[in-house]
C-alpha cells in the first residue's frame, strides 16, 4: 500500500490543526416578523418563500434578523448583484449561514475551496476545475447521463403512481457526481446523508454538527486513501495530484473541494429538475406545449431557473459599515438570495409569472461575479437530458397528491417529494 | 454587426456561445470568445442580439458596423 503524508486518518486528527470558530445558540421556532427576525430555515419559508421576499421588496427590501449571531437578508435584484461583486467588503469565508462561524484565519482559502475563498487566491483554486466543467467537457458525461434517465424510467414499469423528486429527480446528479469524482453509486444514500446535514441540519446542536461533518470528511478521506492506492481517471485523483504555486494541494483543500463538489453536485440539480417536474405536472398547458414543440426547451428550462433558483449562497461582511441604509457589523451574515433576486419586477417582467418563452432572460440562478458556479454547464446538461428524457416517455402526468408534496428548508430550496400520477 | 465580449465582465455563464453558437465559442477554462473576429454573419444578426440580452454579467459589447 502506498501512503500520501498529507492525509491523516480521521477528521478527528484533522481537526487537530486546526482553530475553532465562533458559534451561537441556535434560535428556532415561528417567525414573528420576516423584517427583522427572518430564518430560511422554518417551515413557511420551505413551503413559499415568494410571498415573504415580495412584501419584503416592498416594505423593507434589507431584512434582518437576530438568528445566527446575527444577518441580513438583501432582496432586490441591484442589492443581491452588487453583494455578489463587492468581495472588497464580503466574504465568502462562510457561504451557508448557520450557527457557527469560521476563524478569520481561514480567510482567503475557507473550508470548501474555490466556494469559500476570496480573491486573490480564490482565482487560482478555481482555475484548477474550470477545464473540468465546461460545456464541451460535460458535453462527454450527456450520452450517459441520457441513457441512464431512460434507465430510471424503465424501472417504473407500468405503474401509475412515481415520485418525479425521490424516483427520478435526484438519483440523476447522484450518479454524475459519483463517476466524475470516482466513487461507488451505490454509495448514494451516504451522499443524501452528508447533504441533509450540511445544508438542512444547520440549527442542530453542535456536538451533532461536528460529528456528521466528521463523517464525511471520514468518508471523504476513505476514498481519497483509495485513490491514492488505485489511481484513476477522475477528479478525485485530479485533485490528489494536482500543483497550485509549485506544491500539491493540502488535505483539507483537497477534502474541502471533493465535499464541495459532492453537495454543491448533488441536490443543487435534484432541485432544478424536481420543480421543473412540479411545475409541469401543475400546469398542464406548459407541459402540453413542451411536449409538443421540444425546440422551446432551452428557453423554458432558462424560465423555470429564473422562477424556482434553488440556489441562495451566504457572505460575511468584512468590517462593521454603512451600507445602503443599514448599519452591518463584522461577521454578519449576508443571505444573498439568487431566488428573490430573479423575482424583483425591477428587473424582470411579469417577475411573479413562469412564461415559459421568455426570450430576455438574465437571471441570475447561477450567481454572479467570480463565483459564478463553477458546474452550470453541467447543471444545465443534466436538467435538459432529464426533461427531454421525462417529456419523450411520459409526455402526461399530473400531480397526483399536491399536498403532500415536500420543499427542503435552507440555502438550496427544491421538491422533495413530488408523487405523480402518469398518463391521463 | 459586431460584437465583443468585455473580458473584465465574462465569467463564463456561456449564455452567449448557448444562443448563438455561429457568434461565440468558448475558451477552454468556459470564457466566451467571440468568432469571425466578431463580426456576425447577416443570419446570425438576431440570435447575438439574444445572446447579448441574455448575458447575467452584461459582459457582450454589440456595435453596429460602419
Amino acid at each position: 500500500m502506498t501512503t500520501d503524508e498529507r492525509f491523516a486518518a480521521s477528521f478527528d486528527e484533522m481537526r487537530q490543526q486546526r482553530l475553532d470558530g465562533i458559534r451561537n445558540e441556535p434560535v428556532v421556532g415561528p417567525v414573528s416578523d420576516w423584517a427583522t427576525d427572518f430564518s430560511h430555515l422554518e417551515p413557511a419559508w420551505a413551503d413559499d418563500p415568494y410571498p415573504i421576499q415580495d412584501d419584503l421588496r416592498q416594505r423593507c427590501p434589507i431584512a434582518h434578523t437576530g438568528r445566527f449571531g446575527g444577518g441580513w437578508l438583501p432582496t432586490r435584484y441591484d442589492d443581491v448583484a452588487a453583494i455578489a461583486y463587492d468581495t472588497d467588503h464580503f466574504s465568502s469565508r462562510a457561504i451557508i449561514m448557520s450557527n457557527f462561524r469560521p476563524p478569520p484565519e481561514l480567510a482567503p482559502v475557507g473550508g470548501s475551496p474555490p466556494i469559500s475563498s476570496d480573491p486573490p487566491f480564490h482565482h487560482d483554486a478555481r482555475k484548477l476545475l474550470l477545464p473540468a466543467f465546461t460545456r464541451n467537457a460535460v458535453g462527454r458525461l450527456e450520452p450517459a447521463a441520457r441513457a441512464y434517465c431512460h434507465e430510471v424510467i424503465d424501472s417504473f414499469g407500468d405503474r401509475t403512481e412515481v415520485d418525479a423528486a425521490i424516483e427520478y429527480a435526484q438519483h440523476i446528479p447522484v450518479r454524475v457526481i459519483a463517476e466524475m469524482l470516482g466513487f461507488p453509486p451505490e454509495d448514494a444514500p451516504r451522499f443524501r446523508e452528508f447533504i441533509e446535514s450540511a445544508l438542512e441540519g444547520v440549527n442542530a446542536p453542535p456536538d451533532e454538527r461536528v460529528a456528521k461533518f466528521g463523517a464525511l470528511f471520514d468518508y471523504l478521506l476513505h476514498q481519497i486513501r483509495d485513490h491514492v492506492d488505485n489511481p484513476r481517471d477522475d477528479l478525485t485523483t485530479y485533485l490528489i495530484n494536482v500543483e497550485l504555486y509549485g506544491n500539491k494541494l493540502d488535505a483539507w483543500h483537497v477534502a474541502g473541494t471533493m465535499g464541495l463538489l459532492l453537495i454543491a453536485g448533488i441536490d443543487t440539480t435534484w432541485s432544478a429538475i424536481g420543480a421543473s417536474l412540479w411545475h409541469l405536472a401543475g400546469n398542464p398547458a406548459d407541459r402540453r406545449r413542451l411536449v409538443s414543440d421540444p425546440a422551446l426547451l432551452p428557453t423554458a428550462m432558462e424560465e423555470f431557473l429564473r422562477a424556482y433558483a434553488p440556489v441562495t449562497m451566504a457572505r460575511l461582511v468584512k468590517q462593521d459599515m454603512h451600507w445602503r441604509g443599514v448599519d452591518m457589523k463584522a461577521d454578519d451574515w449576508i443571505l444573498l438570495s439568487f431566488p428573490a433576486a430573479n423575482r424583483d419586477g425591477g428587473q424582470f417582467e411579469r417577475a411573479g409569472e413562469v412564461v415559459i418563452d421568455r426570450e430576455v432572460n438574465r437571471h441570475i440562478a447561477f450567481g454572479l461575479g467570480i463565483h459564478r458556479c463553477i458546474g452550470s454547464h453541467l447543471a444545465r446538461m443534466e436538467l435538459r437530458v432529464a426533461l427531454e428524457v421525462w417529456l419523450q416517455r411520459i409526455p402526461e402526468f399530473s400531480l397526483a397528491d399536491p399536498e403532500a408534496v415536500r420543499w427542503a428548508p435552507g440555502q438550496v430550496r427544491g421538491p422533495r417529494t413530488v408523487p405523480v400520477h402518469v398518463g391521463e | 454587426m459586431k460584437v465583443r465580449i468585455d473580458s473584465e465582465r465574462c465569467q463564463g455563464h456561456g449564455r452567449c456561445y448557448d444562443l448563438a453558437p455561429a457568434v461565440f465559442g468558448e475558451d477552454e477554462e468556459g470564457y466566451g470568445v467571440v468568432l469571425h473576429d466578431g463580426l456576425v454573419p447577416a443570419d446570425a444578426e438576431a440570435l447575438a442580439q439574444r445572446a447579448a440580452a441574455n448575458c447575467p454579467e452584461s459582459a457582450i459589447v454589440v456595435e453596429a458596423s460602419e
